[in-house]
């Protein structure tokens, strides 16, 4: 039997030991001895949410199905072993082995949000890997990351050997057969490196500094060694249909956020909204096979025994094989008694037909996201959603017997006014009116609607074409979050609206990692080192630490976040290449701001620059 | 058909609590592709019924739980099955079939036995059997339960229907699991420290239940104490423990 890395007293004093213990089904077990690689996979926040990846399981799924591989997982411990580890100097371990994370060849860190950066400090430190990657020594790990945030890797360039930025199932293989290569050729941590960087989308990015003007913009990036670079494209999975699956991914013991097979039936999006990074870096659109997906569902659920299915993808509804597969899954599942959950649908009449199919419209709610209140502010962000679209698939929603609305909204978007933020009570409001038109009383389940309209900050990001656009203050936010609040209760339906919104100071600092330059790792590290993790966690975020942080290293938080960037400034991600060109970005921006709404790419292509990569909506003939 | 399923825990599994026990063998009977009866409604949920909660941390050789099936072929092919879909720390001892009039799992629990392991070898009290003897001849031992809501006053003599020492320093027991009057392996323990003037040493000791009881007595007479798995009218060969 395996020995547990944790003592049972250590156990039993911990909440959820089962986030500490491995021995999931599909879990996967190897012999250390017959490896020659070892891998250890991590999401740095909580085993619940770290679970509930995609990503990391079909990592997974496609390194242990190489036989000389090795793959394991870890998590943030949650605050309560954190301490104890750190206490005891117990060195964080894989899940799978129950060994120190330390012993691996690799750690890959998948970083999906901003708000985790303290947790690779947190992961690297327990792991006792340095947390700098010019002070690890040759026999620790090779710290490599991924994910979105690697778009924008230099807050964070200091903390890894390198980056895989792309889409993961390409060139992973090619980088461990260099690793074990040089290994046999006696090479040393450096020669590796200088290797990697010539393997198509990895980024090392020791290989570069970073030189900035006298007003704190980048003025260049200085190559240090020749092997790098200058530029870096993004890798791309040409065919969806074609590429590794996890066919059996591993299957939590304990309650996950997303406790499903997950079917992914399409990466990229062809519609373009400016404020979406996601919509931007998976460009173009390809879509997988439909009888393959078929495939996967019934071969993945009988793998997990999972009662529930959904579908992931940036925008479903555009899935051109939608209606077919749905029809599948509902007789399969329905056979199975297996839930589906249907995420980012459009709604109409088609959607709330398949949604009435498999949901208990009573216990249900339907999901807008206008993201802005006018429609003026949604032709510069480029939302194609109307009010006229709204209110129809509201109005045949409540005939459905729909009571429930959620809505989204974006504040602070560029170009907003007060009439914009009056928008969303006037919005919310009709649906409550569409309601109470639509439905007759005697027909009416509790007699009312409730309309649930949530608020978060607009936050730019980098390879989108907000990318230039001033972020608001957190006093700016408040009174916008102020605003809005008036404006719902202003309405004559008020009563059946409720309004959240999103914390500010936050908000604040992931717009200052989002755009961030290397110096910004300083902070980050000082934040790390006075306690500062789990920081998207609300109760572990500590913003005056913060602000601190930011002043004792003498960086200034408005250059990053209010500051209007010039249409020729250089950005600390200009050397990475998403497939995206510059020029189309600024394009889109001068476009949003005269107000002018952009076709998806089915529609008519925009000549983004992805069609360069030869595949998926690029190349469909109409 | 009603089908009552008997378990072991041990290893890591002890660390997952009986809702995630629940939700793993929901999950495992599917995989194993057994034809399990579905309540109606939008989110059908398996017909399941299990004995009696397993404290975090315990191991065991003798939990149950009932399922309803719509069809099988054998016990013994349910068995395989199940094991098939089963994970390093439980183990499907015996697949049995429950006559209709028997109760589901969870009302017929009476009692349990347990034994409390040292993990070191050694016992914190001093002459262990004349010590365990002399507490279990207390006319009562009572026992203060503290919950949220309430103290409670209870007397563990009327629940403990047996307590000695076995080989190798380990405390064997039976006790009464029953919802109204469970009594947990640890206040036993817990009390005959204190009587004993020992120190509680905490973790050192390792807890297995080793088997559920159901009571084939009538009310009033004495207890006829029967696994819960003898209630079944045909039973897979169960592996002896
Ligand atoms: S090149 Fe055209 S079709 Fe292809 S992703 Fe860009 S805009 Fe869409």
């Amino acid at each position: 039997m395996r020995k547990l890395a944790l003592s049972d007293d250590i156990l039993m004093q911990v909440e959820k030991p089962a986030r500490y213990i491995g021995n999931e089904v599909n879990s996967v077990m190897k012999d250390k001895n017959k490896v020659d690689v070892r891998f250890v996979m991590c999401f740095p926040d909580v085993y619940e949410i770290g679970m509930s990846h995609l990503g990391i399981q079909i990592l997974y799924s496609m390194f242990n199905a190489w036989e000389d591989v090795w793959c394991e997982r870890v998590y943030s411990p949650w605050t309560d072993l954190d301490a104890v580890m750190r206490r005891e100097h117990i060195p964080l371990f894989g899940l799978e082995s129950q060994e120190p994370v330390k012993n691996a060849d690799f750690l890959g860190i998948t970083i999906q949000y901003e708000m985790c950066y303290t947790n690779i400090l947190q992961v690297l430190d327990l792991a006792q890997i340095p947390l700098l990657a010019k002070e690890r020594g040759e026999d620790m790990p090779i710290v490599i990351g991924g994910g979105p945030c690697s778009y924008n890797p230099e807050p964070i360039a200091d903390f890894f050997d390198l980056f895989y930025i792309g889409e993961g199932e390409t060139q992973y293989r090619p980088l461990l057969d260099w690793y074990l290569e040089n290994k046999k050729r006696g090479g040393s941590r450096l020669d590796f490196l200088k290797g990697a960087a010539k393997i198509p989308g990895i980024y090392v990015p020791q290989f570069y500094e970073e030189v900035y003007k006298e007003d704190g913009t980048v003025k260049e990036r200085k190559k240090l060694c020749e092997e790098a670079p200058d530029k870096i494209l993004k890798e791309i999975v040409t065919d969806v249909s074609d590429c590794h699956y996890p066919m059996k991914p591993v299957v939590p013991f304990i309650k996950v956020t997303q406790d499903r097979v997950v079917l992914e039936i399409q990466r990229g999006c062809i519609r373009g909204c400016r404020f979406c990074q996601a919509g931007q870096l998976y460009r173009p659109v390809r879509e997988r096979d439909v009888d393959k997906l078929k495939e996967y569902a019934v071969e993945m659920l009988q793998n997990t025994g999972h009662e529930e299915i959904s579908l992931s993808s940036l925008s479903s509804s555009d899935y051109s094989k939608l209606d077919e597969l749905l029809d599948f899954l509902i007789d399969e599942c329905g056979r199975k008694h297996t839930n589906i959950s249907l995420p980012s649908l459009r709604i109409d009449a088609f959607s709330l037909d398949v949604m009435s199919k498999v949901q208990d419209v009573k216990k249900s709610s339907l999901t807008f996201a206008p993201e802005a209140g006018s429609q003026r502010l949604r032709d510069v962000i480029n939302k194609g959603l109307t009010e006229e679209v709204i209110l129809k698939g509201a109005a045949l929603a409540f005939e459905g017997g729909w009571t429930r609305v959620k809505l989204y909204f974006m504040l602070g978007l560029p170009t907003e006014t007060e009439e914009d933020i009056r928008g969303i009570g006037d919005l919310s409001n009709k649906i409550a009116a569409t309601f109470f038109d639509t439905v007759p009383k005697d027909k009416r389940v509790n007699g009312k609607v409730q309309i649930v309209t949530s608020t978060s900050f607009f936050i730019p990001k980098p390879f989108t074409p907000f990318q230039w656009a001033p972020m608001c203050t957190k006093e700016q936010f408040l009174e916008k979050a102020y605003q809005t609040k008036q404006g719902i209760m202003a309405q004559l339906n008020q009563k059946s609206i409720k309004y959240n919104w999103h914390e500010a100071d936050v908000s604040v600092l992931e717009g200052v990692f989002a755009r961030g330059d290397r110096r910004v790792a300083r902070v980050i590290l000082e934040a790390y080192r006075r306690g500062c993790i789990f920081d998207s966690w609300s109760e572990y975020f500590h913003n005056d630490v913060w602000l601190s942080c930011f002043e004792d290293c003498g960086l200034d938080i408005a250059f990053y976040t209010t500051r209007e960037r010039a249409d020729d400034e250089i950005f600390p991600w200009d050397f990475l290449d998403c497939g995206v060109t510059r020029a189309f970005l600024l394009r889109e921006w001068k476009k949003a701001q005269s107000e002018t709404v952009s076709q998806n790419c089915r529609s008519q292509c925009q000549g983004c620059g992805a069609n360069r990569f030869g595949v998926g909506v690029c190349t469909e003939s109409d | 058909m009603k089908i009552r399923i008997k378990f072991a825990k041990y290893g890591a599994m002890k660390f997952i609590g009986h809702l995630d026990m629940m939700r793993f063998f929901q999950k495992a009977i599917r995989r194993a592709g057994i034809d399990v009866k579905y309540s109606a409604g939008f989110s059908p949920h398996q017909i399941m019924s299990f004995a009696s909660p397993l404290g975090v941390g315990l191991e065991s050789t003798g939990e149950y739980m009932d399922i309803e099936v719509n069809s099988m072929t054998t016990t013994e092919a349910l068995k395989e099955a199940l094991n098939g879909a089963m994970v390093e720390g439980v183990e499907i001892l015996s697949v049995g079939v429950l006559p209709d009039t028997v109760k589901n799992a969870m009302a017929s629990v009476a009692a349990a036995s347990y034994r409390l392991q040292s993990k070191n070898g050694a016992f914190a009290i001093p002459n262990p059997e004349e010590t365990v003897c002399a507490f279990y001849a207390q006319e009562t031992i009572p026992y203060t339960k503290e919950t949220k809501k309430s103290v409670i006053q209870l007397d563990l003599k009327q629940g403990i229907y047996d307590v000695r020492m076995e080989t190798g320093a380990s405390l064997f027991m039976t006790v009464n699991a029953s919802s109204s009057g469970n009594i947990k392996p640890s206040m036993v323990f817990e009390k005959l420290c204190e009587f004993a003037g020992a120190e509680i040493p905490a973790a050192a000791y390792q807890i297995t239940r080793l088997e559920t009881y159901t009571d084939l007595a009538g009310e009033g007479a004495p207890h006829r104490f029967v696994p819960l798995s003898a209630c079944c009218t045909e039973e897979s060969q169960a592996e002896c423990y």
